[in-house]
């Protein structure tokens, strides 16, 4: 039977693979954001999973708003890395598993969650710098990945509530999976940022740091946060933490924080990341 | 009627934010596509080479191709664009990602640098323009 064993959460901004693309991350401005994923890699590297469910939103890269789902799941056998305006990061291919993918499909709509199928998807930085993060320079990703896109571009995105439940559906699709297979569910994003206007560079320590404190054990108060209060509070870019609540809602009532770390900045952000085990 | 936590318009009342939500979606349309065409070489070639040229290949209004040939961010986001869609041009500029949001605000990239570094923008007045908190 497959089985959830750990949920992580971070960042995925685009300057966090330009500087581990180009070799700098040992330099002064990059050390300290390097330095807080030294705890995960080592861990990925006992935990060895099979496969991750990876929450992450489309930057405009293979979703023009031609069509725009709420929630797209990747079903294909691979995903390319995409050329966002500079050339592809030159990482490897992302390898997907369209059995496991075909299962979520049909469990999640089944329990009316009405997900759009993707069949071909181009992952950008918000898959890719995440993979990088936990897993460094390699020549294969070690996981299979199965892509979970959130529209967090366009409003209304789906609320904290509803990511929630979702994550909640997914660890009862993995659960009903015969496959003996080690699952995790990442949630990327976030934390604090705007990108836009004025008010660009918006970051919010009281607030990310609550949203971490309380994403263990308070999540009743994180499942209430509006879109208004996050777009607010954590800027216009900082709604992409409602994709940590569907990671979290894929590991049940009861979990315990294994590791935490927040720096700031990281370009125009907040770098922040958590991993979580269920109980 | 269904009950809402909040009325829609309150989205207008963060300061410095433009929400983009479907009418905004449809005005950027054409603008979006010139800029996800960026994503392809040939493209971003052509689009050096002769940049009038190029933009007049879109459906776009004159205002948004003006505003990308200024690379006026502020406007083009005024013209419904969408910042996931911008960096596509920032980034054929060779721009990175912090100097296209930092042109937005009315520092110098030295400025805004600055202010990330000494820990970002502060929320205090900046959530609401109506509440001045």
């Amino acid at each position: 039977m497959a089985r959830i064993t750990a949920g992580i959460a971070t960042s995925h901004v685009p300057a966090i693979g330009a500087a581990f693309d180009l070799g700098r991350t040992q330099e002064p401005y990059w050390k300290p954001v390097f330095d807080g994923y030294e705890w995960v890699k080592q861990f990925e590297e006992r935990e060895e999973p099979d496969v991750v469910i990876l929450c992450y939103n489309d930057h405009a890269s293979a979703m023009m708003l031609d069509v725009v789902p709420t929630f797209a799941l990747g079903c294909a056998e691979e995903f390319a890395p995409a050329d966002e305006g500079w050339g592809p990061r030159p990482v490897p291919t992302v390898m997907g598993d369209p059995v496991l993918a075909g299962h979520l499909a049909e469990q999640l709509v089944i329990d009316e969650f009405d997900l759009t199928l993707m069949n071909h998807l181009d992952v950008d930085h918000g898959l890719t710098v995440p993979l990088s993060l936990m897993f460094g320079k390699v020549e294969q990703w070690p996981v299979r990945v199965i892509p979970l896109a959130v529209n967090v571009t366009q409003f209304p995105t789906p609320s904290a509530e509803r990511c929630w439940q979702l994550g909640a559906a997914i660890a009862d699709a993995v659960q009903a999976y015969p496959p003996n297979l080690n699952v995790q569910i990442w949630g990327t994003g976030g934390m604090s940022h705007q990108l836009q206007g004025e008010r660009a560079g918006l970051i919010n320590p009281e607030f990310d740091n609550a949203f971490l404190d309380k994403l263990s054990n308070q999540t009743d108060d994180l499942r209430r946060v509006t879109r208004l209060e996050f777009l607010r509070e954590s800027g216009s870019e900082g709604i992409e933490l409602i994709m940590w609540l569907i990671m979290r809602g894929a590991l049940g009532d009861n979990v315990e924080e294994l590791y935490r770390f927040y720096h700031v900045p990281a370009s125009n952000t907040a770098v922040g990341h958590i991993v979580l085990r269920p109980r | 009627m269904r009950t809402r936590l909040y009325s829609l318009d309150e989205l207008d009342d963060i300061p410095g934010t433009k929400v983009f939500n479907a009418m905004r979606s449809r005005q950027a349309y054409h603008l979006h596509k010139f800029c996800m065409s960026l994503m392809d070489p040939a493209n971003r070639e052509a689009f050096r080479h002769d940049e009038r040229a190029y933009l007049d290949r879109f459906r776009m209004s004159a205002e948004q191709k003006q505003a990308v040939l200024d690379r006026d961010f502020n406007q083009l986001i005024e013209l419904g664009g969408n910042i996931y869609f911008l960096v596509k041009l920032s980034n054929t500029d060779g721009w990175s990602t912090q100097k296209a949001v930092g042109s937005m605000t009315g520092m110098t990239p030295d400025e805004y640098a600055a202010m990330m570094r000494a820990g970002g923008r502060p929320i205090e007045g900046n959530r609401s323009i109506k509440g001045k908190y």
